[in-house]
């Protein structure tokens, strides 16, 4: 999970302007749900329907990892009556669409937000807090 | 008036002169003989815990009565195994030793993981995140000379919530979240801190808290009733029960034991049945959150207003993963200064600190007489 970006890798020279941090949306409960509330410093540097889409995305994967259905109940209750040892054997539902979510960054920001010069960070690797956005300092204006 | 001579106290003469390593001799023979060996992030880890089997597995630094816990309940079993298995089984079922059995695995299995696993802890908010949220409490345009309050309110199934700042860990706590000041941690769904696991019970691991107070009140009362069966049927045809305990010494010290934790064990079985049916912790029911003391109509937001479904988003839902991380690895620019220095620097500070006060009294002495 601690994997250092391709972006990194690709601009070492490339300075941090600064950071937006996204927070949780708790309307719903404590179910995690980042706001959609597109934060003005993107403003200049991508498009609000484009942004909104990836976090909405998120929203709907994380919703998807807490979904109550038949599934968990039985996948609960299997773990249950094997006094929980099945989780050191079996790789949760969770995980699996954590692994999901990774991968999704990982796309968005080598597609989108790597050639604006924008960096998402997995939100687990902030406690499943906030969504750090690295706005990092665009060279091709300063030429 | 007394002329006094004094001598300026220098700060940074006091830190050489200590007997024990001083933090420089530490560092700088491992960077240069050694190549840097990565950190795991649990050894730089900030609250009250403490990590084994290379951070796979964490509880509270204060082991409470875990050990007590433990012990009671194998003296106990083992006593049942040995002194009534033998003579229930010749004269009523061989059912009872494996049913005793399965009830024992399970107990002890439950216990060890609600005392080794992450209750929830949220891992503290990074520098960065920290002067975010402090630029946007100051920015909320508080211009009276009193700081700024630090709880922000969210509407959560149309029920208002406040949400408290905590100064430790530099973040808006999310809901159902608290500090645990034994641990020095934020804790999510934080139900209590219970010093018989040692551990705080919270959202990863009340499920198997709950199952070991469950499966342990079944055990309790199954021994206890066998106990009982064992000493009826020794006393009878008029043999006495001063006999019957005279022949199995065993059986008097489980009988007090199951009999003085039978009650504590079934009560609180029962209390977190009702706080599992409807969706509230200990630390809510204790303090009222949802109870309309104050007049107001407050009904618990999290509750699905069903029993079953309750039940089922707090003992099946799916087992969230830990946030704190505590295998990987510490980027390597960081273990050098974070791992290093933070360790260090608090011991060097408060030595040289005990030094100057006592410097400081020196002086004092000698200027007033």
């Amino acid at each position: 999970m601690a994997e250092t970006h391709s972006l990194q890798d690709m601009r070492p020279q490339a300075a941090v302007a600064a950071k937006v941090f996204i927070q949780r949306d708790y309307t719903n409960g404590t179910v995690c749900q980042f706001q959609t509330k597109f934060p003005s410093e993107l403003e200049t540097r991508i498009d609000k329907q484009q942004f909104e889409e990836t976090v909405r995305m998120l929203n709907n994967l994380y919703a998807e990892a807490e979904k109550l259905g038949s599934q968990s109940y039985i996948e609960g209750c299997l773990a249950c009556l094997t006094a929980y040892t099945v989780f050191l054997c079996m790789e949760t539902h969770y995980e699996k669409m954590l692994k999901k979510i990774a991968k999704y960054i990982q796309e968005q920001n080598d597609k989108i937000y790597a050639p604006r010069g924008l960096l998402l960070t997995d939100p687990i690797e902030r406690g499943l807090r906030v969504i750090e956005v690295t706005i990092f300092e665009d060279r091709s204006l300063t030429r | 008036m007394k002329n006094c001579e004094y001598q300026q106290i220098d700060p940074q003469a006091l830190s050489t002169p200590t007997p024990t390593p001083p933090p420089h001799q530490g560092n700088e023979p491992e960077k240069k003989t050694e190549p840097k060996r990565p950190k795991r992030k649990w050894e730089v880890f900030p609250g009250k815990n403490r990590f084994y089997c290379d951070g796979r597995l964490i509880v509270a630094r204060q082991s409470g009565v875990l050990p007590l816990t433990v012990g009671l309940i194998l003296v106990t079993s083992g006593l049942f195994f040995i002194f009534d298995c033998p003579f229930l089984v010749k004269h009523l079922t061989s059912c009872i030793p494996v049913i005793g059995g399965v009830l024992f695995v399970f107990v002890i299995i439950t216990l060890l993981q609600t005392s080794f696993t992450d209750p929830g802890i949220l891992p503290r908010a990074t520098p960065d995140e920290a002067a975010d949220i402090e630029k946007q409490i100051d920015n909320t345009g508080n211009t009276s000379y009193r700081p700024p309050p630090r709880t922000k309110e969210v509407l959560i199934n149309q029920q208002v919530v406040k949400l408290k700042y905590c100064f430790t860990c530099k973040m808006f706590r999310p809901p159902r979240t608290s500090h645990c000041s034994l641990c020095d941690n934020c804790v999510e769904r934080f139900d209590h801190h219970c010093p018989w696991v040692g551990n705080c019970v919270g959202k990863r691991n009340y499920r198997f808290f709950y199952t070991f107070i469950v499966s342990l009140s079944f055990l309790t009362a199954f021994i206890f009733g066998c106990v009982t069966t064992h000493l009826a049927l020794r006393a009878q045809g008029g043999k006495g029960l001063v006999f019957a305990l005279q022949e199995s010494p065993g059986s008097a010290v489980e009988l007090v034991i199951c009999f003085f934790s039978v009650w504590s064990i079934l009560g609180l079985s029962g209390f977190h049945t009702y706080l599992v049916a409807s969706n509230l912790t200990t630390n809510e029911d204790i303090k009222g959150s949802w109870s309309g003391k104050s007049g107001e109509d407050v009904t618990n937001p999290y509750s699905h207003k069903n029993i079953f479904i309750n039940c089922c988003s707090v003992l099946c839902a799916p087992m969230p993963p830990s946030l704190i991380d505590r295998r990987g690895f510490l980027p390597a620019d960081e273990s050098a200064q974070t791992g290093g220095t933070d360790i260090e620097l608090p011991t060097l500070a408060t030595k040289s600190e005990i030094n100057v006060e006592e410097k400081c009294l020196d002086f004092a002495v000698t200027c007033s007489g």
